[in-house]
């Protein structure tokens, strides 16, 4: 074992033990008094409809995934953005490249109706 | 400064195929919504040209040998070999493919982009020289197969196919990422080339027990996609319910991709500590060839069977691969691209044979076909005479150059007991034959319909593949022996 581990294991040593006196000590000292309403989920004051675990449609995963599309976009082009004299034509050409691609993506998601509601 | 950002032009001529492919599977992608549905066969027209091209990019690339993008990437005769390879299987699955989906679906042509973009992870895999780039590699080409695999989505057999595909083969991609982080921790590289470098230098080198543990979390990853015991349970039930041209693809295509990426890393990257890893492929060989084999001699459906035998051939190539040496890993390679037309040969008469719907997958629906229709039954017995490994077919050059390899690196057990298991596949392959010969025709059989142009020139291909290999080994051969010196 080597030496240099022996303070982490006390840090999780002391973590863990922490988390679970804290959890003790409350459970010995608070009330207990459980009722319907206090256990019902809490949605912005408003009694739950219907459980969580339902169906939903399919369509906000396509617009989960088309969401990725400008998500990844942006990861790529403010990098691009703020290092743009550095990397000059070189970063142009590639960030058309890439953009080009993610371009023919929508374009495909477009004329597939992704993007129309209902 | 900058200017020098820019890779050289000879880099870009080296990874041509990847170019070449991404581009036709773009450019389909973009036509899809475009075109009536009438027309949409000729996205499978524009895919084929497309491969074709990336063939022709293969011939380039070859001509610029060496690495290429600080050596992530690495274009050598084994690169260009299994670059060509699989771009030959992704030609043969689509033409298979054509007739197919007017049958099944005709409103859909992303398929032909999806087999497009399998291709292009697979010739990354051929060429890749870094760990991370087999992984993106492996990525691109799994994620493109397990769509492909549940492309009619109504079918439930696909269905199922899909979902455990992509569950199976994710978790197996885990292990190998985890093997990757591993042998980055150790030897501080995910250079192939570097990795041997460190590991057989006696000052640098990592805990041989870190090693082994990369080494081994790597081979569960490798093989699961190569379908090897025991890693193996998922093939039947995927191929058997994927489509048949699909099933045709992912059997040659990735396999052999897969093969490529196994070989090169074990030959180069865990070269220094092969003594650990011979004896599991050892064992996986032998493990591979038994179930396989034996498996098969139990099934009706003729797609599990060709299944069960698809795993048992990779049974034979481990047994190369445990030879470890440049003389199995050219019988390997060779036998991989006899492998290819034979399967995909077979997989095409499937294809042809099993109707809308995919009714008839039985191995006794096939009873008459050789009155019926003595073409694709002589096709047939091609194809299957080669996977039984019949003198003048690929098949049987296949084995015997992966025996020899197996005899010079003294396994005389591996090859007596694969010899033995080649006898035992002899069964289940001619009683597909007897059954199509000597059977009255039934009700299949009677109703088989003309084979479709774009099946017809598969089965051809495929045909004259297996016998090109069988009668002049030697054009594949050489070029294999040549190859098969990988960088060090």
């Amino acid at each position: 074992m080597p030496e240099g581990y022996v303070p982490f294991f006390i840090f999780v040593a002391a973590a863990v033990g922490f988390v679970l006196t804290m959890l003790l000590v409350a459970k010995i000292l608070r009330p207990s008094s459980p009722f319907a309403t206090k256990l019902e989920a809490y949605e912005c004051g408003i009694r739950a409809a219907t459980t969580a675990r339902g169906r939903y449609a399919v369509r906000y995963y396509i617009i989960a995934i088309l969401f990725v599309i400008f998500d990844v976009e942006t990861v790529f082009l403010f990098p691009w953005a703020v290092r743009y004299k550095v990397l000059g034509w070189f970063g142009v050409v590639e960030v058309a490249v890439f953009l080009a691609i993610l371009i023919v993506g929508y374009i495909w998601a477009y004329k597939k109706g992704a993007l129309e509601w209902v | 400064m900058p200017a020098s950002l820019f890779p050289p032009y000879e880099d870009l001529l080296r990874i041509l195929p990847e170019i070449v492919l991404t581009i036709a599977g773009t450019l389909v992608m973009v036509l899809e919504p475009a075109l009536r549905p009438e027309r949409k066969r000729l996205l499978g027209g524009i895919a084929i040209a497309g491969l074709l091209v990336a063939l022709w990019g293969t011939a380039v690339a070859n001509l610029f040998r060496g690495p290429a993008f600080h050596q992530m990437v690495v274009v050598d005769g084994f690169a260009t070999f299994f670059r060509a390879l699989v771009i030959v299987v992704g030609i043969l699955a689509v033409l298979c493919s054509i007739h197919y989906l007017q049958r099944e679906r005709p409103d859909s042509g992303e398929y032909y982009a999806l087999v497009l973009f399998s291709v292009v992870g697979q010739s990354v895999m051929a060429a890749a020289n870094e760990l991370i780039m087999i992984f993106i590699g492996l990525e691109i080409s799994s994620i493109a197969t397990y769509v492909l695999a549940g492309y009619l989505r109504d079918d439930r057999r696909n269905n199922e196919s899909a979902i455990k595909y992509f569950l199976l083969g994710s978790f197996a991609t885990a292990f190998l990422l985890y093997g990757i982080a591993w042998i980055y921790g150790a030897a501080g590289t995910t250079n192939l080339v570097e990795i041997r470098r460190v590991l057989s230098t006696p000052e640098l080198a990592p805990p041989r027990f870190l090693v082994g543990v990369s080494a081994a979390l790597m081979f569960v990853g490798f093989a699961f996609k190569v379908s090897a015991a025991p890693f193996q349970v998922w093939a039947p039930d995927v191929y058997q319910g994927a489509p048949a041209p699909v099933t045709a693809f992912m059997s040659a295509g990735p396999k052999a991709a897969a093969f490529a990426i196994f070989l090169r890393v074990y030959m180069t990257a865990f070269e220094p500590i092969s003594n650990r890893w011979e004896p599991v492929v050892w064992l996986s060989a032998l493990a591979t060839m038994f179930v396989g084999n034996f498996a098969a001699l139990l099934q009706n459906n003729i797609k599990r069977l060709l299944a069960y035998s698809s795993i048992a051939h990779a049974g034979y190539v481990m047994v190369a691969v445990s030879a470890h040496s440049e003389i199995g890993t050219a019988a390997a390679m060779f036998y991989l691209a006899a492998y290819a037309f034979m399967n995909v040969g077979a997989f095409a008469v499937v294809t042809h044979f099993a109707r809308q719907g995919e009714k008839y997958v039985d191995v006794d629906d096939l009873a008459g076909l050789g009155h019926r229709q003595p073409v694709t039954a002589a096709l047939f017995s091609i194809f299957l005479l080669s996977l039984i490994g019949i003198p003048l077919t690929g098949g049987f050059f296949g084995k015997f150059y992966i025996f020899k390899a197996a005899l010079e690196a003294k396994l005389y057990w591996l090859t007596v007991i694969g010899l033995l298991n080649s006898a035992v596949a002899a069964y289940y392959y001619l009683r597909i034959l007897v059954v199509m010969y000597f059977h009255e025709p039934g009700e299949a059989a009677q109703t088989v319909s003309p084979v479709a142009p774009g099946v017809k020139i598969a089965l051809w291909a495929s045909a004259a593949g297996t016998l090109l290999l069988g009668i002049f080994p030697s054009v594949i051969l050489d070029f294999a022996d040549r190859s098969a010196a990988l960088m060090k």
